[in-house]
């Protein structure tokens, strides 16, 4: 067992989830209520990580933001940081990654919550921002369970754009998607075999209680 | 509704939190060991080489394996990596012609590529290819694994190998080809294949070898593996150990032991 990389993928599933939460939510909501010409070109955008190869991504993200980059030249003069084969860098893709999975089914959330039901809040005297937060948000909270663990399992699971900007260095690139593959190829099958099932389990417990959580709190309402 | 709303503030109050507090990964706090990009044929034998020099110097290690072409567009792309031991001298010459690197590197050891077949195979293990002929005539190969020759070092011997034998058209829609070498030989062993060309030093590794039988293929048809190291210009003070370590007979007997020749720079 590779408890480095497991670590290492729980931290990155964590702070991909910190960081694509709010702007997430917001994209959604705005997404649910909102009109315009174009909106589908929008959505297709958001969408778009989820049906690309991951190694389009990873190649557009290391052309782009590599060493050799104008993007990645800039960063790495001005704040001393590079965005491929580090932490960071995978941060930054996972995020990317993850747009669809976090958007997609908050935005279903909201958009099921009934019209009339903004505007009896108006009515009743509550300012937008009251509303959102005090008769959406716990309106679409089940959505938001399920996009947050989709989240966080999926850069768990994520391999393809991990191993395109990543490196597989121990400690700072190796995730444990990575850590099988590696074990794989070094004839360990016992070590992979570990931690392949324990990925199974977890993925399974996580997204069957994410199901279950939603499913109460929807009854529950 | 009342606790239920009070818990979903907090939940997200800590992430908007969190989220404006971003701090630095944890892990990235105490600076990270020197680290050496390695070809795939080196792994199990660089891994003893570093666990030795580890013990005896005290320096730590990080160890990556990948195949050397890949190393190469990767440390052209600016990946932190210290030491290049590359399967081959081409690519350390060209990241050299760059500016990547301290200086044109040394060799530091000479592989040699051979046909393994693993256990229940109906082909036999010949490195003539007499047997690998004859199969692809009676129907006996299936599929063949060799490492990716565009930038696998010791697929493209393997593919110079097969067009010495003019086997090599022959085999077209029959090869399965891997990443790196570690994983040719992972497809040649599994048995979904009849057999493969892979690195001697992965094929005298015990858990390799309990796999299948293997046989050097002549060194004579194809050009020499002349493997060569080079340090980055920003290597730490492990890594220029450790470039240093493998120039020693303790660490060249290791090499010795998994089938490399010592090169006399």
């Amino acid at each position: 067992m590779d408890w480095q990389a497991l670590v290492l993928s729980l931290e990155l599933a964590a702070v991909t989830l910190l960081v694509l939460l709010p702007p997430g939510l917001l994209l959604a909501r705005w997404l649910a209520v909102t009109r315009f010409k174009g909106k589908a070109w929008v959505e297709a955008l958001v969408v778009l990580p989820l049906v690309l190869p991951p190694t389009v991504l990873g190649y557009y993200l290391l052309v782009s933001l590599g060493g050799a980059s104008p993007v990645g030249r800039w960063l790495s003069d001005t704040l001393g940081v590079g965005l491929t084969f580090n932490f960071l860098g995978l941060v930054v893709a996972s995020v990317i990654f993850n747009i669809p999975f976090m958007v997609q089914p908050v935005q279903r959330a909201f958009e099921a919550i009934p019209r009339d039901l903004g505007e009896a809040a108006a009515v009743s005297g509550l300012s937008a921002w009251q509303t959102f937060w005090r008769v959406e948000l716990p309106l679409a909270w089940p959505g938001i369970v399920s996009a947050m663990v989709l989240t966080f399992v999926h850069t768990l699971g994520e391999f393809g754009v991990v191993l395109m900007v990543g490196g597989s260095i121990p400690g700072e690139t190796k995730t444990i998607a990575i850590s099988i593959y590696d074990r794989v190829q070094s004839f360990d099958l016992a070590g992979a075999n570990q931690m392949a099932l324990l990925l199974v389990v977890f993925s399974l417990v996580a997204v069957g209680a994410s199901f279950f959580a939603s499913a109460r709190l929807a009854v529950r309402r | 509704m009342r606790p239920h709303l009070s818990r979903l503030r907090l939940w997200c109050a800590s992430a908007v939190l969190l989220w404006a507090t971003l701090p630095p990964p944890l892990h990235a706090q105490t600076a990270p060991p020197p680290t050496v990009a390695a070809a795939s044929d080196l792994k199990f034998a660089i891994e003893e080489v570093a666990a030795r020099f580890e013990k005896q110097t005290g320096h730590r290690l990080r160890l990556v394996f990948g195949s050397s072409g890949n190393f190469k567009t990767q440390i052209l792309q600016g990946a932190p990596f210290h030491l290049f031991m590359s399967a081959d001298e081409g690519f350390v010459y060209e990241l050299a012609d760059a500016g990547k690197t301290l200086d044109r590197g040394r060799a530091y050891a000479v592989g040699r590529i051979g046909i393994i077949v693993p256990a229940g195979s109906p082909l036999r293990a010949d490195g003539e290819f007499k047997d690998l002929a004859a199969a692809l005539k009676d129907g006996r190969l299936q599929k063949f694994a060799i490492a990716n020759p565009d930038h696998a070092p010791y697929g493209a011997r393997a593919k110079e190998a097969l067009q010495h034998a003019g086997l090599w058209s022959k085999l077209q829609g029959k090869l399965v080809l891997g990443e790196n070498i570690s994983q040719a030989a992972q497809f040649a062993t599994s048995g979904s294949t009849q057999g493969g060309i892979i690195a001697q030093s992965l094929a005298l590794a015990p858990s390799v070898a309990k796999l299948g039988t293997f046989q050097l293929i002549p060194e004579s048809w194809h050009q020499p593996l002349k493997q060569r190291m080079v340090l980055m210009r920003d290597a730490p003070p492990g890594a220029r150990a450790f470039y240093d370590y493998l120039g020693t007979p303790a660490a060249q007997e290791v090499m010795v032991r998994y089938g490399f020749a010592v090169p006399n720079n």
